[in-house]
Parts: structure tokens; C-alpha cells; sequence
């Protein structure tokens, strides 16, 4: 166990590094991608599944896709700069120095008297048998504990997405920069492999139905609304890829996503505001239905499906936005 | 029987082993990408389904089973189209193969 953490740690390290110093951008972003699968396993090893799900499918998967679409519009390589300055060099050496010597103060792993096991995590295992009585106790703190967090979580989520819609919305002043080498056109050269295209194709629906296990079982097991959104949303990217981003943005267009997107943050929100008006506080699912526990069960899975909802809508928002431009 | 349980597992697990061994040495040794590829993409495939084949029958028919079958059509499908795709686009974008006609004669000199 412990072996493989530190293996799968110095992976980290090592790709980290390589994404760094590679001065071929394309290289950058696959080193970035393997440091989130390898971040991914030692989350995994951690005993972290529900992180473990969200960094792999975000991290490996949708980011790399939106860099390496990025980059299309953009160039290949790195501008190097000659010029040598020693003021981030200073200063990122002593923030180097005052973390390691930090690091030495902090509980060891594992360690049971650590304060991260001693707080409040002992009340939550203790308590979430008989408050909410489902499983997945990280499930049970995400959406119903900590709502408030999670919704605010949410809102961030929709308003970045807003935002790179309204950044990459402005259509371009020079027209003569990249023109008609579009990551359009780029990924519509997959067409022609017909070999990727029929086993892609076999992959979308096995992909979609896995997202919608982890998004509806993540009261069982490992998952939730942010790992089935990043799932299905990878799952409509990898069809852009196959068949070309324009069917994808014409298969769900931009507007209904938006709309979709600010219909998961409502249907959050909305479920805060009925228990509200029933008499709870805001965000207390207890008071949805008679019964406090299946209240908290209906809560839980009306908010997650509006986290999915809303992530799902956003990537596949602005996958469809980078994607879809024909220079930058 | 779990005798015979156990030793087709370790039969899997090892010949898996093996393969990707063989897999990973041929990719460090190769002269080029496409040999390199041929190296490791073949043997992968073979060594990674022969290990999740010898998880399945250690597993014993329980849930975890089925998982593992998941994922061993999953990687069925998979590792052969990245080693295609990869070679593939290699191809497309220039690279000649160290062995082929057009290197023919720089090699004989």
C-alpha cells in the first residue's frame, strides 16, 4: 500500500516536472494528463474513491481534451523567453523551503490522533447512520452536511462556464491568423479512420451508462453529480472527436445547454428553497416528506442530479465553444 | 478444486506478467516507433487481459467478477485502437519507418 503510494507519488513528481520543462505544448498537456491519472490512482490508494473518479475523469480526460483543443487554435510550442529573472526563482525557493519545513510539523499518515480524524469526522460517522442512513458516508457530508458548500460549488461551476462562453463568444479582429486550420476541420480528419470511429462509437453509450450508475448509485458507492457530469460530458466529447465538433454542437446546442446549466443551479436551489418554505432551514431535506430519512433521500438525489445536470452542461458547453472556433 | 483454481490464476497472472515484460523491453529496445509499437502494443494487449483474466478466476464469481469482465472488453477494444491510432497518426504525419524501402538505402551505406 504504502509502496504504491510512493510510486504512484513520484510519478506525480516526475510528470509535473516533465509538463514543465517540455517546450512542445502538445507534450505539456499529455504530461499534465498523466499526472492527473497518477494523481487519481494515489487518491484511489488513499481510500478516496469519490476524488479518485473526479480526478480521472476531469482531470485525464476532459482538461486534456480542452487544452489539446486550446492549443489547436493556438500554437504548438512555447515562446521561450532568454531573459533569466531571479525574482520568482527567490521567491518560489523560499516558499519551497518554509513548505518543507512545514511538512515535518504535520501528522504522519494514518495517524489517528491527527486533528483532520479527530474533529468533526467521528460525529459524522457516527451520525450518519441515523440522520440520512445511506452508505456512502462522503455522499451523505457533500450533499446534505456540507450543502451549502456544495451549492456554492455549483455556482461556481455555472459562472465559469458563463464566463469562458462570454470570453470565447467575440468573434476575433484579424481574421488572417489560423484561418481555415480549424480544430473543426482537424477533428473532422478523424472521419476517414473508420476504424476509430466504429470502436468510439462502441464506447459512447457503455461511457453514458456508466455515468449515470455513478451519478444515481452514488449513494451506494463511490460517485456523485460531479464525476457522472465530467463522465457524460467526456462521453459527448469523444463524440465531437469521432464525427466532428459541428455535429456535437448541433446535437446539443450551446443555448439549450446554457439553459440546462442554469437549470441544474435552480433545481439546487429550488430544493433549498421548498425546505425552506416547509417549515426547515435552507438546504434541510428532512423536511421534504413526512418521513425525515426519506426526505433526506429525495433531497440528495434531486440536488445530485443538479450538480450533474449542471456540470455535464457546462463542459459539454465549452468543449462545444473551443472546439467550434475557427482561430483565436 | 481451488487448488486448480489457484494454479490457473498464477498460470494467468505469471504468463500476463511475462508479456508485458517482454512488451516493455521491446519498447525500450526497438530502433524505432513503429517497431517500438509493434513491441509493445501486441504484448499489452495479450499481458494485460491474461492479468485481468487471472484476477477474474481468483475473484470466485462474486460481483467484483463482473466488473473485471467490464473492464477486460473494455481493454479488449481499446489497446489495440491506441496502438492503431498512434501508428496511425505517426504515419500521417511523416515519420518513416526505420525498416521500410525509403530507408533502405541509408541503411546499406
Amino acid at each position: 500500500m504504502t509502496f504504491l503510494g510512493f510510486f504512484t507519488l513520484a510519478f506525480v513528481a516526475i510528470s509535473a516536472v516533465l509538463a514543465v520543462t517540455s517546450r512542445n505544448l502538445f507534450e505539456s498537456s499529455v504530461w499534465l494528463g498523466i499526472f492527473s491519472l497518477m494523481m487519481a490512482a494515489n487518491f484511489f490508494i488513499l481510500d478516496a474513491p469519490d476524488v479518485a473518479i473526479t480526478e480521472a475523469a476531469v482531470g485525464a480526460g476532459v482538461s486534456t481534451v480542452l487544452f489539446l483543443g486550446a492549443l489547436a487554435l493556438t500554437a504548438e510550442h512555447e515562446h521561450v523567453k532568454e531573459k533569466f529573472r531571479w525574482l520568482p526563482v527567490v521567491v518560489m525557493s523560499v516558499l519551497g523551503v518554509v513548505l518543507l519545513v512545514v511538512s515535518f510539523e504535520q501528522p504522519l499518515l494514518g495517524d489517528y490522533t491527527a486533528p483532520v480524524h479527530q474533529h468533526v469526522a467521528p460525529w459524522y460517522l457516527s451520525e450518519t447512520p441515523r440522520l440520512i442512513d445511506i452508505p456512502n458516508i462522503v455522499t451523505a457530508i457533500l450533499a446534505s452536511f456540507r450543502g451549502y458548500d456544495t451549492l456554492g460549488e455549483v455556482i461556481v461551476v455555472f459562472t465559469a462556464g458563463i464566463g469562458v462562453i462570454s470570453v470565447l463568444g467575440f468573434r476575433p479582429k484579424s481574421k488572417s491568423t489560423l484561418r481555415g486550420s480549424s480544430l473543426a476541420q482537424r477533428v473532422r480528419g478523424v472521419q476517414h479512420h473508420a476504424v476509430l470511429r466504429v470502436v468510439g462509437k462502441l464506447l459512447i453509450p457503455v461511457l453514458m451508462l456508466f455515468a449515470l450508475v455513478v451519478q444515481f448509485h452514488g449513494k451506494y458507492t463511490p460517485g456523485g453529480g460531479f464525476s457522472a457530469g465530467a463522465l457524460f460530458a467526456a462521453a459527448v466529447m469523444l463524440y465531437g472527436i469521432l464525427e466532428g465538433a459541428d455535429k456535437s454542437a448541433k446535437a446539443l446546442p450551446q443555448l439549450v445547454m446554457l439553459r440546462l446549466a442554469a437549470l441544474g443551479a435552480t433545481i439546487y436551489s429550488g430544493v433549498g428553497l421548498v425546505a425552506f418554505f416547509k417549515g426547515g432551514n435552507f438546504l434541510n431535506y428532512s423536511v421534504l416528506v413526512t418521513d425525515p430519512l426519506a426526505g433526506q433521500y429525495l433531497g440528495i438525489l434531486l440536488i445530485e442530479f443538479g450538480v450533474g445536470l449542471t456540470v455535464t452542461a457546462v463542459l459539454i458547453m465549452i468543449f462545444n465553444a473551443i472546439a467550434n472556433r475557427d482561430s483565436y | 478444486m481451488s487448488l486448480a483454481y489457484d494454479i490457473a490464476t498464477w498460470a494467468c497472472l505469471g504468463a500476463g506478467a511475462f508479456f508485458v515484460l517482454v512488451g516493455g523491453i521491446g519498447a525500450l529496445r526497438m530502433p524505432d516507433l513503429y517497431t517500438r509499437l509493434h513491441a509493445a502494443s501486441v504484448t499489452e494487449t495479450l499481458g494485460t487481459l491474461l492479468i485481468v483474466a487471472g484476477l477474474m478466476l481468483h475473484s470466485g464469481g462474486q460481483l467484483a467478477t463482473f466488473k473485471l469482465f467490464a473492464i477486460l472488453v473494455f481493454l479488449l477494444f481499446t489497446s489495440p485502437i491506441s496502438g492503431y491510432a498512434l501508428a496511425n497518426t505517426a504515419q500521417a504525419s511523416g515519420l518513416k519507418p526505420l525498416l521500410g524501402p525509403q530507408n533502405q538505402k541509408a541503411r546499406q551505406q
